[in-house]
Parts: structure tokens; C-alpha cells; sequence
């Protein structure tokens, strides 16, 4: 497929906040963004016009009941077949921040056997309260993400979280079980690291909410359906990353570049 | 038949709950002697069913599909007619 014919669709809630940065990194990239709000896509029911599905950041309908519930419900009982035919196709769904919440909440991921009734995993309240901060992530997958072939594996990608609901955790009866079960599948691919790219071990604020096993982000056992908590698209460019201005001038391109870049050459390639 | 319930929604024990130890610490800095302190959120629903035991089974339902993530809530809820 054509980079500018690939058709990426970011939905939006109320409550969406982050979708013009994401939308501008897509089309940074020459891809065709298409920003659209939920009601749109519900009526429409045209998910599979698109080839890659993007859920932002944000706080959709206030992180009422909890972060991502209320949107991941709705997505439910309004296109939950159109959303399952999406994934079964193999076309990427990204959800960032809020959107891997939305992901866990309509239980697409972890998704250990298909999509769950409820959610397998929970992102709760963060252990210092709301984070917004710059963390390091590190690509720890294995190559089973195809969205993420396009990222070196080891390199470590500085971007800010901003967050109150970001703590990854598992049922705990099922916690070493699970996470085997992530390594086994090559699931887990984001975790969180500090300056020297050795993992937190829990400790903040480099891993900003106390996740267990500073878990940042996971993909499906299929790896076209990826979440995690920190923002790409707020480094995407260079003049958003910090501490540019001792060096003069910023460079053309931020950290979270190599992200977008890596989904859209996984598109070109596969489709 | 009316019904009106309680929700009360808390974390599991277990896991730590900031908002509670933050509430603690502030507590206890008031003067005030205190164990633990554990936040939970509160709903209350008024629905329509056919009878208490559906009520029940309907709002048990509600709990887990949307008012808690199985995974780190815990619930109860008090129901009765009205």
C-alpha cells in the first residue's frame, strides 16, 4: 500500500485531548489522518474504511466511573462487531494513554484468548497521584508487534506521560502467571527504564505510577492491537523534547518519531 | 417493581490504595488516631425489576460490566424497595 493512500483514522470523544498532536505527527509522516468523533463513526459504521484505527489521549467523559469505562462501553454497544472485524482483519489499533485504557476496558488487550467479556487487567489510580512528567520507555518486544518492527528493539524512547490512571496491574492470584504468559506471547513490549536504560524496579519517578513489573505497554497475542501510557506524539517533533535549548537549535525530529514511522512503514509493507 | 441500591466500589485489598493513604496521613496529622483508611466511590441506582431476586442479579450484572474492573475492584451494594 501507498504511504498516501493509507487512511488512519483518531477517534475522538468528549474528553479527547490529545488528538491534533497525534493527527499532526500522521500526517508529518504523508499518511491521510482522518480525526472523527465517536458519534460520527458510531452512525457511519464504517470502521473498515480505514486501515489503522488510533484511540488518543485524553480524558474521555471525564474519567467518569473510570479512566476509558464510559468510551470502551460505548464502543460496545454501538460498533463492538465493526471493532472485532478491525482487529480480526490485522490491521493495527493504537491506543495511546486513555486509549489503552479504552483498550483494556472493551477487553481487547491483554486479550490472552480473543477479545474478554470484561477487562483482564486493570490501569488503576497512580501511586503518587496524577503524573505528568517525561518518562523512558524501552522497546523490550521481540518482534511479534508488527507495529512495532519499525522500532529498534532496545531503544529506549523519551516521551512525557500525563496521567492519574496509568498503574498497570494484574488479578493478583494470577500476577507471575500472567506476566510468563506476556513474555511467553512476546505481549509485553514497553517498560519502563531510567536514564541508563536499566528497567525502574518500580522506583519513581521513572516509572511514574507504580505499575507492576514497570509494564508501560502491551500488545495482543496477534500484535495488531497495541497500547500504552506515554505520548509519542508530544515528542514527536524536536523542539518538544526537553533540554533542546543547550544545544542551540532543536533537532528536526523528536524521540517519539520513530514510533508513527514504524506503524506507517508496518502498513506500506503489509497491506 | 422500584428498586433503589447502594453501590459502594473500593480497590481490592492488597493493592495499595494512594488515595486512602494520602487521607490517612492527613488524618493523623489532624490529631486524629488512625489504622488505615481505604477511598471507595459510591453510586446509587434506581432501576425497575421484577422481582428482588432479578434486581439482584441485574445489578450485580451492572457492577461488573461497567461500575467496576473485576481485575481491582471490590463491591457491594444494599438494595431495597421503593
Amino acid at each position: 500500500m501507498k504511504r498516501e493512500e493509507i487512511d488512519v483514522l483518531l477517534m475522538r470523544a468528549p474528553g479527547t485531548n490529545c488528538d491534533l498532536e497525534t493527527v499532526r505527527a500522521f500526517r508529518d509522516l504523508g499518511v491521510r489522518a482522518h480525526l472523527v468523533h465517536s458519534q460520527r463513526v458510531f452512525k457511519e459504521k464504517n470502521l473498515l474504511d480505514y486501515d489503522v484505527l488510533v484511540f488518543p489521549g485524553g480524558f474521555s467523559y471525564g474519567d467518569y466511573v473510570r479512566s476509558g469505562a464510559i468510551w470502551a462501553k460505548e464502543m460496545e454497544y454501538r460498533i463492538g462487531k465493526e471493532m472485532g472485524e478491525f482487529v480480526d482483519t490485522g490491521r493495527p489499533v493504537i491506543g495511546i494513554c486513555n486509549g489503552f485504557q479504552v483498550l483494556v476496558e472493551t477487553g481487547f488487550l491483554p486479550g490472552f484468548e480473543g477479545r474478554s467479556p470484561e477487562p483482564q487487567v486493570a490501569l488503576a489510580n497512580n501511586s503518587h497521584g496524577y503524573q505528568n512528567r517525561w518518562v523512558r520507555m524501552k522497546n523490550i518486544g521481540k518482534g511479534n508487534c508488527g507495529i512495532l518492527r519499525g522500532v529498534p528493539k532496545g531503544q529506549v524512547i523519551a516521551c512525557p506521560v500525563a496521567h492519574g490512571e496509568g498503574r498497570f496491574i494484574m488479578p493478583q492470584d494470577k500476577a507471575e502467571a500472567w506476566l510468563e504468559r506476556l513474555y511467553d506471547q512476546d505481549q509485553l513490549v514497553f517498560r519502563y527504564v531510567k536514564g541508563d536504560g536499566d528497567y525502574a524496579e518500580g522506583s519513581w519517578p521513572e516509572n511514574p505510577n507504580g505499575a507492576y513489573h514497570d509494564i508501560a505497554g502491551i500488545c495482543n497475542p496477534e500484535g495488531n492491537v497495541l497500547g500504552f501510557m506515554p505520548h509519542p506524539e508530544r515528542a514527536y517533533f524536536g523542539y518538544l523534547m526537553p533540554e533542546w535549548t543547550k544545544k542551540g537549535r532543536p533537532d528536526e525530529y523528536g524521540d517519539g518519531r520513530v514510533f508513527f514511522e514504524s506503524v506507517v512503514r508496518y502498513v506500506e509493507a503489509r497491506f | 417493581m422500584k428498586y433503589n441500591a447502594k453501590v459502594y466500589v473500593s480497590l481490592k485489598k492488597g493493592y495499595s490504595d494512594p488515595e486512602g493513604e494520602t487521607a490517612a496521613n492527613a488524618l493523623r496529622g489532624l490529631g486524629y488516631t488512625v489504622d488505615d483508611v481505604r477511598a471507595s466511590k459510591a453510586y446509587e441506582v434506581s432501576f425497575q425489576a421484577e422481582d428482588r431476586e432479578t434486581a439482584e442479579a441485574v445489578l450485580d450484572e451492572m457492577c461488573r460490566r461497567l461500575l467496576t474492573n473485576p481485575t481491582k475492584d471490590d463491591y457491594s451494594f444494599e438494595i431495597r424497595e421503593v
